[in-house]
């Protein structure tokens, strides 16, 4: 029935693993970035305060604020002097992703993430294999881009674009026009380009992405010497270079590169569980170890 | 043979950096330009009680929304593109929804950045606009009736607004006048104004008020 929804990287794990096992960390990733959406959707929307604010900044429950390193390092570059709670409160989110994996926020958090996904999806079951090649590096130059032109206007420059503040924002606080950027994010990752926004072009992936290099938690190809060459990981890993010192290389197995997602999608696509989430220690002299 | 493949490779990566950073400015500056090109169209925004002039507001400001979700009226909302404020930050309408001058100022105390002075004494302090009396033309009490709308709502009437008699046509007549130093830009009274467009309105203090005199060789009198 739903078989031709499934995505063809996951067949082969489907087959020897079942639905569950070849699922089991998209559902989890798609489970935690609705739940954190509908948590901060619930005060505007039904009037249940457990959160406030946004993905920018946020309240929890009057105990901690929360907000985004990245805008307020624009606004550093702009000349803004912050107040302690948004310090603080970027603080604590680095300090989060230092241990999780920068682009942990990718897989898990970002809204963003499902319509891209959504586009990669379609683009495999409509047989569209436009792959104009961009360059993944061009996302840190539009990074640096962002800090230059915030420091030259005293704004947060990337604000007045960002597609992940305009969904997030659509959906928080139920507002329009933005889902025009939205759009253009999701015809370019369908048409132009395999993941063209989110492994290319997104400034926000890689400001995260340069956070999470020296993460804890990694994916490990700990049973490297099973693979079969199937090509499954590659097809579905939305960053497939960071994956062959791992499986290929014959130092760590540990997928150490910060733009890894810790999206879990190699270890579902896997029919022969050569992958497994793990942690660097940086404290053990071990070969597990850089 | 290798040394000359090095000195290639650190070429090529020197080259690289070069394009690199010449794309960064690039984008920069295009970016820099489309923030400017937007944020000329906010200088009629009118901010939340207890924000930083308007520069440096758009730097401190996340957009996250809290001073939004702590007014408990609907005065304030966050921008969304082709609004009269940067797209994310927060403003308000007066003629829809005034501020209510809240006197423990929730939105401003909910603010985690600073964009918002968290620590804003009282209300009366707030300096979110200027009210103008723009359209005379309109006014009724120009036109000699007694409406008075504006004075009678507003929330510190006879210090920020009161009644000044004048003269037009010989007729006596009863004008509304604001004072700057006390008027906090709430807009109560842009809001209660009777005429089609409100006649009185509420505009940022730059565009609102005359500035202070110059004596004849420019300087400052
Ligand atoms: S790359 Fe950007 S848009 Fe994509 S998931 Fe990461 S933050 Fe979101
Ligand atoms: S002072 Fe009160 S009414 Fe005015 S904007 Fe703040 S919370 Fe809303
Ligand atoms: S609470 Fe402060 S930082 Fe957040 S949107 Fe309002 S003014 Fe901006
Ligand atoms: S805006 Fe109008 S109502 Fe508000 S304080 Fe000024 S004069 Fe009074």
């Amino acid at each position: 029935m739903i078989g031709p929804l499934i995505s063809e990287s996951r067949r082969l794990s489907l087959g020897k693993r079942g639905w569950l096992r070849s699922h089991k960390w998209w559902l989890l990733r798609r489970f935690s970035q609705i739940t954190l959406l509908g948590l901060f959707m619930l005060g505007p929307w039904a009037g249940i305060w457990i959160v406030r604010g946004n993905f920018a900044a946020s309240d929890i429950a009057g105990l901690v604020v929360l907000a985004d390193p990245y805008i307020v390092v624009q606004g550093i570059f702009g000349g803004a002097i912050h107040a302690w709670p948004v310090l603080s409160g970027a603080a604590v989110i680095t300090l989060a992703y230092l241990v999780l994996g920068g682009r942990a926020y990718c897989g898990w958090v970002c809204p963003v993430n499902i319509v891209t996904d959504t586009a990669f999806w379609l683009r495999e079951k409509t047989g569209l294999t436009r792959d104009r090649k961009l360059d993944r590096r061009s996302r840190l130059v539009i990074l640096a881009g962002t800090l230059f032109a915030s420091a030259l206007t005293g704004a947060v420059a990337w604000e007045f674009v960002n597609p992940v503040s305009l969904l997030q924002r659509a959906l928080i606080s139920g507002i329009g026009f933005g889902w025009s950027i939205i759009l253009a994010v999701f015809l370019l990752d369908l048409f132009v380009s395999r993941r063209a926004w989110c492994s290319h072009l997104c400034p926000v992936g890689a400001f995260y992405g340069l956070i999470g290099r020296g993460a804890l938690v990694r994916v490990s190809a700990t049973r490297r010497s099973a693979c079969t060459d199937c090509g499954a990981c590659f097809n579905i890993c939305p960053e497939p270079h960071v994956i062959v010192p791992a499986l290929k290389g014959r130092g760590s197995p540990l997928i150490l590169s910060g733009d890894c997602q810790n999206c879990g999608g190699c270890i579902d696509a896997c029919p022969v569980d050569v992958f497994q989430i793990s942690t660097r220690r940086p404290w053990l002299q071990t070969g597990a170890a850089e | 043979m290798a040394s000359s493949k090095r000195k290639m490779t650190r070429r090529t990566a020197m080259q690289e950096i070069a394009r690199g950073a010449g794309a960064a400015c690039l984008g920069g500056f295009s970016l820099a330009a489309l923030v400017r090109s937007a944020s000329h169209a906010d200088a009629r925004a009118l901010r939340p009680p207890g924000a930083l002039p308007e520069p440096d507001f758009l730097a401190a400001c996340v957009r996250c929304g809290l001073c939004v979700q702590a007014c408990p009226y609907d005065t304030l909302s966050l921008a969304e593109w082709g609004a009269e404020a940067a797209v994310g930050t927060p403003f308000f309408t007066p003629r829809q929804e005034p501020c209510y001058m809240c006197r423990d100022v929730p939105c401003a105390r909910a603010c985690p950045t600073g964009a918002l002075d968290r620590e804003i004494p009282s209300i009366r302090d707030a300096d979110m606009g200027v009210a103008v009396l723009v359209g005379h033309e309109d006014c009724l009490n120009y036109k000699g009736m007694n409406c008075s709308i504006c004075v009678r709502v507003c929330p510190i009437r006879g210090d920020a607004i009161t009644l000044e008699p004048g003269e037009v046509d010989g007729r006596k007549i009863m004008i509304p006048t604001v004072h700057s130093r006390h008027c906090t830009g709430c807009g109560t009274c842009e809001k209660h104004c009777v005429t089609g467009h409100a006649s009185i309105r509420v505009l940022p203090r730059d565009l609102g008020l005359g500035g202070p005199g110059r004596n004849r060789a420019g300087r400052p009198a």
